[in-house]
């Protein structure tokens, strides 16, 4: 292994936003002729990695090589030009644009000021055939599915004599035989000496493709293991952050399970989203756990408890009565609240101030002609910063100048203001740091004592552990196993998680 | 079909349609002359579109058109008339001043991240306002330079005349097609309205291309002025007025979408020559008044709006159920 | 710290463009200054510059709040044309009950700003575009009404709307201010304003958080269509007629221009009415000055549009730094707020 070729090397990077790690001295090595996985729950900093070695972002510290040679990417396009390129998700090539286009825009040959289609066609067609991809070439690139444009992106990338071919959750949208294409096609570049560093969440993948993984977690590299030496298990383990033998059973206090006192019923749940068959039921004081990894379904349960995600099937209700949110004005009216997991685009309403942002669920609650008085706001805003603890000079401030932890408590506390008997948590302590960590783990056990119900899902195994009293498996977006009360252990979680069917 | 020439193809269909439906009502309206009329009366609106249609591609908008248009008139008629240039002499000072004013809007655009609407907008009230200073009143141009360009022309059948107008028109949407199609800046173009943050990943460089459009649309601008002032043989600052709607819902109605990256400029082309011919139709209707071309334009825009709304959700499930 | 404090406040740049124009007329036309009451109302350029923006001002609130959301409305010109219109046209038919006339003129407003809405909000379709529709067609429907003709009439009732007085002001002055006052407190005396900068800011988030975000895009386009519906009726009483072609012409770039120079940005989010108000005063003051200064009118629209290019600057990140980095880098550090 070691006698490969190192084509490109991390060494101590970091990237910090407002004083905390995203990034903290971080190494990698990428060698020649691997396909390498980059492996870490959201959070993780794989995101933040990424950009810092396609010149989204300069590091902080530490050195970026490639071949031996000190880059510092300075954008995207820079990044492509030492020869780092990288496919996403959302694929970033022209969809108004025919394939051929895409693949040699800025490039085009010419002949007499004259773009020469007929050879760029030509030409373009012959770099699809080494893809195994025969399609019209001419035909605009948003006429082809997803996986399709995927490979056009490679194929571009690799063209533009790619080092370094970073795919970021390549597969994410592809069905099963599009990505045993991709596959095949990435082996092959694998084998003309290309380094591939691959990003994705499906374990699976990643045993049927990398050759070796490197885990982050919380910013900070766990290390590089060689795929077919790392059982499965202990992948997992790496990447929650707990080693399975020496979690000691954590007790939490169990409940009587008394039907009456339902709160939320979830029955046969199944939605537009891909949600399957989905059951369960919470009382009040419960804190219900939604495990599983990224893409296993905790957001998705979120989304349709919250009307996000219309239900094709199954039925909710909520103490007794029949539930069916339309949109979130409508789960607001009922009594349920969601905190989302991308803090950014779904939660703050920047440049808003910290007030407003904290009443405007509540007011959105009462109507627009019933303001509440402006005594009452700060009045409000006062009881819940001193009550979560918020650090905020100045309530008039506008929410992105405070840091993500005390973001996220705003956005906690615009939804107690409005008294939900469910509340919904969405990676509640997502990129946050430690202090604001450990009080949002102690208010939700301390809501759930008033009485209320919180839905609570999380990458954070041992915070989930360590409040709720039942625990919900999902995989696939499906219910695979619930655990409940003296079972909970984080043993029992991540077996569940990482355990084969 | 490829379904990218959808838009054009029915706007296509509905110049022929409204011209068959013209043919069988009114006696004379099929005729060599009512076409080759529809590209002399509408030579500057069709200039002024070519130039719009570059920007919408892209994304922007331009709503200077209109004043740069009389700006160019006026400074044509004040050059020859008041300072005896020829005409010859004036136009590459036209022609350059409408350059470097639109390369400024482009420097403002892309330089200070001002938003194209307000930037074009102070540039109609600078344009305008030039112009009003040049001359508040209309200059007559007599000159027989001007004679002899608008004498010039071929007789064609069926009582048709190919105006010097015509061959400009012609010779600009020849340009314009080789520019939208066979050269690298053409595809930045569509590559910026496609999708602005890709654009920038694939290499495309955005500030030479935001610079380049604005220049070509003013450019194109001060051209149709010039065509103006030899049509009307004078020079106005209140002409154009409203020009730059006229330009943009040409573009809208030959299948450009209005937020850019999708359309042909022969769509353009087409969109002029059928709002040309709903106005033609009035005439020759002689019950209906003038104000019908502007509800019938407006309609218009409204339904190839909802049309192109329409394919777009239709693109959008199509890739949803892939 | 304070001086920097005070040149970062909103009200600043604004506020100081309009003092730098009133400054120019205590230099160049004391006149301007000059304030007489005779026959129960005051005479005067003040007085004059107020009357005259009053259209422009009405216009501007409904597109403050338009813009406020992340959108714009073009079509306001052309509702002025049609509100007037169909007031002319009432006005000579007999149904000349004021209270119907002017019900009429704002029922008129109100359907072009639902179509507006419709289209932005159901349809989904771009604000520019949506409201270029009624732009285009807007004033083919007002000559439609008026049959091609300048439609005059004489209704000293309604004339009154343009040219008569209330409490020693002209009557526009008066109907401005109320509307002003009337939206502001709708604004901020209920969560309408908080609702809308909401919306504005981040849709997505409002939606999460519970506000019905098309709800609120929808009735900015029906306030911004009964202000202009007003406007037009100010107009048509004003020259006792109503001109399909010419009444209101390009007043929804004076509107918009208004909004950016109050500091609103076109992409949406925080609005100020009476910063809006300012921007108003500001374009009426700046025309008015050029006349009496002796500097001929037709410069007006030179000057008008350098002022515009100066502001845009001014409130751009990108040449702030380049001014900061031009006059010094550590004087420029202090202000920085990182």
């Amino acid at each position: 292994m070691s006698e490969r070729k190192t084509v490109l090397q991390l060494t101590g990077v970091c990237k910090r936003f407002k004083g905390v790690f995203a990034v903290n001295h971080v190494d990698l090595n990428v060698q020649e002729g691997e396909i390498h996985a980059l492996l870490g729950e959201n959070g993780a900093g794989k995101s933040t990695l990424i950009k810092v070695m396609t010149g989204v972002y300069s590091a902080d510290s530490g050195r970026i090589e490639l071949c031996g040679t000190a880059v510092s990417p300075q954008s995207p396009l820079d990044a492509q030009r030492h020869g780092i390129s990288t496919v996403y998700q959302e694929v970033n090539l022209l969809p108004n644009l025919s394939v051929a286009h895409n693949l040699y825009l800025g490039r085009e040959p010419r002949r007499f000021g004259c773009i020469q289609w007929r050879r760029l066609q030509k030409d373009a067609q012959a770099l699809l055939r080494q893809f195994d991809l025969n399609i019209d070439v001419s035909e605009s690139l948003s006429s082809y599915s997803i996986a399709i444009q995927q490979l056009v992106a490679i194929a571009r990338a690799v063209d533009c004599s790619a080092k370094v071919l970073i795919l970021d959750e390549p597969t994410a949208s592809l069905d099963a035989k599009e990505v045993v294409v991709l596959f095949r096609i990435l082996r092959s570049l694998r084998d003309k000496g290309v380094a591939i560093l691959f990003v994705t969440h499906f374990l699976d993948q990643v045993y049927d493709l990398t050759d070796r993984i490197t885990v982050l977690r919380n910013g900070e590299k766990v290390g590089t293991f060689n795929t077919a030496e790392l059982p499965r298990p202990q992948l997992v383990a790496h990447m929650l952050g707990k080693e399975l033998q020496s979690i000691e059973a954590e007790k939490t206090a169990s409940r009587s399970d008394d039907t009456a006192n339902t709160t939320l019923q979830v029955e046969r749940l199944s939605t537009s989203q891909g949600l399957r068959d989905i059951n369960f039921r919470a009382q009040a004081g419960d804190a219900v756990g939604l495990a599983g990894l990224l893409g296993s379904g905790r957001s998705e349960v979120c989304a349709a408890l919250f009307g996000l995600a219309p239900l094709t099937e199954g039925q909710l209700s909520l103490r007794g009565n029949h539930y069916r949110p339309k949109s979130p004005a409508d789960a607001i009216a009922c009594g349920i609240a969601l905190c989302p997991e991308d803090r950014k685009i779904e939660g703050i309403v920047h440049p808003l101030s910290v007030r407003e942002n904290m009443i405007l669920a509540l007011q959105a609650k009462r109507g627009w002609w019933r303001p509440l008085p402006r005594h009452e706001q700060n009045q409000l805003a006062a009881d819940a910063t001193a009550r979560l603890r918020i650090v905020c000079s100045d309530p008039e401030k506008p929410i992105g100048e405070l840091s993500g932890g005390n973001q996220q408590k705003v956005i906690l506390a615009r939804w107690l203001m409005t008294h939900p008997n469910v509340l919904v948590l969405d990676e509640p302590t997502r990129g946050i740091d430690i202090g604001a960590h450990a009080e949002i783990l102690q208010l939700i056990r301390q809501l759930c004592a008033e009485g209320m119900t919180l839905i609570v899902a999380s990458s954070e195994i041992e915070e989930l552990v360590a409040f709720s009293n039942k625990i919900l498996v999902l995989r696939d977006k499906q219910l695979h196993t619930v655990i409940e009360a003296d079972a909970i252990s984080e043993n029992a979680v991540l077996a569940a998680i990482a355990g084969s069917n | 079909m490829n379904r990218r020439y959808l838009p054009v193809a029915v706007t296509a269909v509905l110049f022929v349609a409204l011209f068959i439906a013209g043919s069988l009502q009114f006696s004379g309206f099929a005729s060599a002359r009512v076409i080759l009329n529809l590209f002399t009366d509408n030579a500057f609106l069709a200039i002024t579109a070519l130039g719009m249609t570059f920007v919408i591609l892209s994304g922007g908008i331009d709503l200077s058109v209109g004043a740069v248009l009389a700006f160019s008139s006026v400074l044509c008629a004040t050059l020859v008339e008041n300072y005896g240039w020829h005409p010859l002499q004036a136009f590459p000072v036209v022609l350059l001043l409408g350059a470097v004013f639109g390369t400024t809007m482009g420097v403002l655009i892309h330089t200070y991240k001002l938003q194209p609407f307000i930037v074009t907008l102070a540039g109609m009230f600078f344009a305008r306002g030039l112009a009003t200073v040049l001359s508040e009143q209309s200059i007559a141009i007599e000159h027989p330079f001007f004679d002899a360009i608008n004498n010039f022309g071929f007789s064609l059948p069926g009582r048709g005349w190919l105006s010097s107008a015509t061959l400009v028109l012609i010779a600009v949407f020849a340009f314009g097609t080789w520019l939208a199609h066979f050269t690298r800046l053409g595809g930045y173009i569509y590559a910026i309205g496609g999708n602005s943050q890709s654009a920038v990943l694939l290499g495309v460089p955005m500030g030479m291309t935001t610079i380049a459009i604005y220049t070509l649309s003013s450019t194109l601008a001060a051209l149709a002025g010039i065509v103006y002032s030899f049509y009307t043989a004078s020079g106005y600052a209140l002409t154009g007025i409203g020009l730059e709607l006229d330009a943009i819902a040409a573009v809208v109605i030959g299948g450009t979408l209005i937020s850019g990256g999708y359309g042909y400029v022969l769509g353009t082309l087409l969109g002029v020559m059928t709002m040309g011919l709903i106005q033609t139709w009035i005439s020759f209707h002689g019950g209906l008044s003038s104000w019908w071309t502007k509800i019938f334009i407006g309609g218009l825009v409204l339904s190839f709006m909802i049309f192109q709304r329409w394919i777009a959700v239709g693109l959008h499930t199509r890739l949803q159920q892939k | 710290m304070q001086l920097t404090h005070l040149t970062q406040h909103r009200l600043f740049l604004p506020l100081l463009a309009l003092t730098i124009i009133l400054l120019a007329n205590v230099l160049f036309s004391p006149e301007f200054f000059h304030l007489e009451f005779k026959d129960g109302r005051l005479y005067g350029s003040l007085v004059d510059v107020l009357n005259r923006s009053a259209p422009t001002a009405l216009l501007a609130i409904g597109m403050a709040l338009v813009i406020a959301t992340g959108g714009i409305d073009l079509s306001v010109g052309a509702v002025i044309a049609i509100s007037g219109a169909i007031c002319a046209n009432l006005l000579n038919s007999g149904f000349d009950a004021l209270p119907l006339v002017i019900f009429a003129g704002l029922a008129a407003g109100l359907a072009a700003g639902t179509i507006n809405g419709g289209l932005v909000s159901i349809f989904g379709i771009q604000p520019i575009v949506a409201t270029l529709v009624l732009m285009v067609a807007g004033r083919g429907i007002a000559q439609l009404i008026n049959s091609g003709q300048i439609i005059t009439f004489q209704h000293e009732g309604f004339a009154a709307i343009g040219v008569g007085t209330a409490l020693g002001l002209p009557m526009p002055v008066i109907i401005a201010v109320a509307i002003f006052l009337l939206v502001q407190i709708l604004m901020r005396f209920t969560a309408l304003g908080l609702f809308v900068e909401a919306t504005g800011c981040n849709p997505t988030a409002s939606h999460y958080a519970g506000l019905n975000v098309k709800a609120i895009k929808f009735s900015v386009y029906g306030i911004s269509g009964l202000c202009a519906a007003l406007a037009g009726m100010i107009i048509t009483a004003d020259i006792q007629g109503a001109d399909a072609n010419n009444a209101g012409l390009w007043l929804e770039l004076d509107a918009i221009l208004a909004v950016v120079l109050g500091g609103a940005s076109l992409a949406g989010g925080r609005f100020s009415l009476p910063l809006t108000m300012i921007g108003v005063l500001i374009i009426q003051t700046m025309s008015t000055t050029i006349i009496m200064s002796g500097i001929e009118p037709k410069y007006n629209l030179l000057i008008k549009s350098l002022v515009i290019i100066v502001v845009l600057l001014l409130q751009s990140p990108t040449f702030r730094q380049q001014i900061r980095q031009l006059f010094g880098a550590g004087k420029a550090m202090q202000g920085d707020r990182v």
